[in-house]
């Protein structure tokens, strides 16, 4: 028998039951559509976070002050000292290391920022001309903060978007003088719209010069300092200088914490893809429910056509072709139902796509592949008793239709 | 040519072994037409299902063209009734999804005949048997006697030396019955060994030789 024979009377066998194959089908292609849709999901989720952390900079270390490490009270915490604040200069001696291209300094609080009768509340970032490459920030109008002495309090500043558009209108505010707290700034740029990233919308801060906003919320610490390495290989040195740095300035106190962004994202990165596993694998469990469906459907088959299986008997057919004749019939509905499902997933991904376009939806090409192989697989293995219960019919009762 | 020696065949029922055909020697030679009749249950399906080797003996030798069969494995008696013997049932079995052409194509799918050499053989078949018009209807769509005229187109259709009919008429008027007999005598005269289960003493009375069968024995033989 010529196999496109065999698996043309295996479709015309299906057809001869079509309200129980579009069933099947359907089963089957829901199983398939749910892992490529919910692993598309939790995939966008994990692109999501990583296209955020990568917006906010690369290559980077940040440097805070404190050790979160540190459990239990010590000694200094009952007298009554804080952790030693990170300074300016702690700052400007990271670019000792030869691992570090660009340091930026963050001091932050918030003010009043006020322009004739116009008033907000805004978020005061203070730092250095550096901050603009290293946080990736871009411009839309003038310049950014003046590069120079960290210690110089220079009275400018630099608009987030939305902040110029609230006190000026659709005008460039540039040139122009605001008050924030009691000092007066003048404007010398404006930074273009970036929207949200980690929960810090940069079009809703002012930026000044770190000894500014020293000046202006009268401290000295810092609250951060963004160091960035000169490449992707020396992200690790650069961390180790920093901390040897700092560790030394301090009188070998290890007071300051230093992660590269690299492992706050790889930890982000794994919760993700384990949630996006987790989640595949419970849609994979209504394709197992899909594969004894069809399991269940082939032995009514087989009851259902036990004259039949006896006259291809008669007419010559062995054993092992009657089995291979039903295998096909339940490789087809598991083929056609996994190629719909497909169909069906990345139609619903798109769906998902159009209607949130900040979520980077796509199915891993892993879980298609694993739906698609679940599905047959099940198909395959859901079928072969049924086929064996066919192929050891005794042709004489099997005529009879007993 | 069709030998039996000593063939028995029992089957276990409820506990109790129950025989089917006793100690049957028969031959058939090539070209015959052989007629079984008897009573229910005694035993005429059984010895025509041991010829068609859709069962095998619980003793005794069948050879057929000289092989022993009993001998052979389950695909090489599949491969035996493919080439060798063709089978009509009381209620036809055709299957039901299929048309009649595809019906009378099945045993050459089976056998992995190639399409043209297929096409062929099923037009000229439909032809034969007055069917061309009928071709695409489905077993429902047709009469008893052309669902019947199908089903021997169907057994003819592979060329088989060896044609078993189990109660062909039975299902059918007695004109319609009359018109298949015809058919199947006709096919006598072509070199095909034909068997023939029947009730019916008019129709088995037409064979050249008549078996009669009570209790698993062939009790009686006429030959004319």
């Amino acid at each position: 028998m010529r196999y496109l024979d065999v698996v043309q009377f295996a479709a015309v066998s299906l057809q001869g039951s079509r309200t129980r194959t579009l069933l099947m089908i359907l089963a089957m292609s829901i199983g398939v559509a749910a892992v490529v849709v919910l692993t598309a999901l939790g995939e966008g989720a994990r692109r999501y976070v990583i296209n955020q952390f990568s917006s906010l900079g690369t290559n980077l270390v940040l440097v805070f002050p404190g050790r979160t490490e540190t459990a239990g009270i010590g000694p200094g915490m009952l007298l009554g000292q804080i952790p030693r604040e990170l300074s300016l200069d702690d700052a400007e001696a990271l670019l000792r290391s030869r691992s570090v291209g660009r340091i930026a300094p963050l001091t932050v609080g918030s003010s009043q920022i006020s322009k004739d009768a116009k008033n907000r509340e805004v978020i005061v970032l203070g730092s250095t001309a550096d901050l603009m490459t290293v946080r990736h920030m871009t411009l839309g109008r003038g310049r950014f903060l003046p590069p120079g002495d960290v210690h110089a309090s220079e009275s400018v500043c630099v608009l987030g978007a939305k902040i110029n558009s609230e006190l000026f209108g659709k005008e460039s505010g540039v040139g122009a003088w605001v008050r924030l707290g009691d000092r007066r700034f003048r404007v010398i740029g404006i930074l273009s719209r970036q929207g949200e990233s980690m929960g810090f919308n940069t079009d809703e801060i002012v930026i000044v010069p770190v000894a500014s906003a020293h000046m202006l919320f009268n401290t000295s610490g810092l609250f951060r300092i963004l160091v960035e390495a000169k490449s992707r290989d020396s992200i690790e040195q650069a961390r180790k200088d920093t901390e040897t740095i700092l560790f030394a300035r301090h009188n070998g106190e290890k007071d300051v914490t230093v992660v590269t962004q690299d492992a706050v994202l790889a930890t982000f990165d794994r919760i993700l893809r384990a949630l996006t596993l987790a989640v595949g694998g419970i849609a994979a469990i209504s394709l197992a429910v899909a594969g004894i469906l069809i399991m269940n459907v082939m032995l009514i088959a087989v009851s259902q056509r036990v004259q039949e299986i006896g006259l291809l008997k008669a007419l010559g057919a062995p054993a092992a072709k009657i089995r291979t004749l039903f295998f096909t019939e339940a490789v087809l509905l598991s083929g056609i139902g996994s190629i719909t499902g497909l169909v069906i997933g990345e139609a619903g991904v798109l769906v998902i796509a159009r209607l949130y376009p900040s979520l980077p939806v796509a199915a891993p090409w892993w879980a298609v592949l694993a739906a698609v192989a679940t599905s047959l697989g099940t198909g395959i293995l859901f079928s072969v008793w049924p086929a064996r219960r066919a192929a050891q019919l005794d042709p004489v009762t099997a005529l009879a239709g007993r | 040519m069709i030998q039996l020696s000593d063939v028995s065949r029992s089957f276990v029922v409820g506990g109790q072994t129950v025989s089917a055909l006793r100690n049957i020697d028969l031959s058939i030679a090539d070209g015959d037409y052989v007629s079984i009749m008897g009573p229910s249950g005694s035993g005429k399906s059984t010895l025509l299902n041991l010829i068609g080797l859709l069962d095998r003996p619980s003793s005794g030798i069948y050879k057929l063209d000289g092989g022993n069969v009993t001998a052979l494995n389950d695909e090489q008696q599949a491969r035996v009734r493919s080439e060798k013997i063709g089978f009509v049932f009381q209620s036809f079995h055709l299957v039901p999804r299929l048309s009649a052409a595809m019906n009378i194509e099945l045993p050459l799918i089976l056998a992995g005949i190639p399409v043209d050499e297929r096409r062929r053989r099923v037009a000229q078949l439909l032809d034969n048997y007055g069917l061309t018009e009928r071709a695409d209807h489905r077993p429902d769509q047709l009469s008893g006697g052309q669902r019947q005229r199908v089903a021997i187109a169907r057994a003819t259709s592979m060329h088989p030396s060896v044609l078993l009919a189990d109660e062909p008429t039975g299902n059918l008027d007695q004109a319609t019955g009359r018109e298949v007999i015809n058919l199947l005598e006709q096919l006598t005269e072509q070199q095909v060994t034909l068997i023939l289960v029947t009730h019916d003493p008019v129709i088995g009375g037409r064979a050249k030789r008549q078996l009669h069968m009570v209790d698993g024995q062939i009790i009686s033989q006429i030959e004319s």
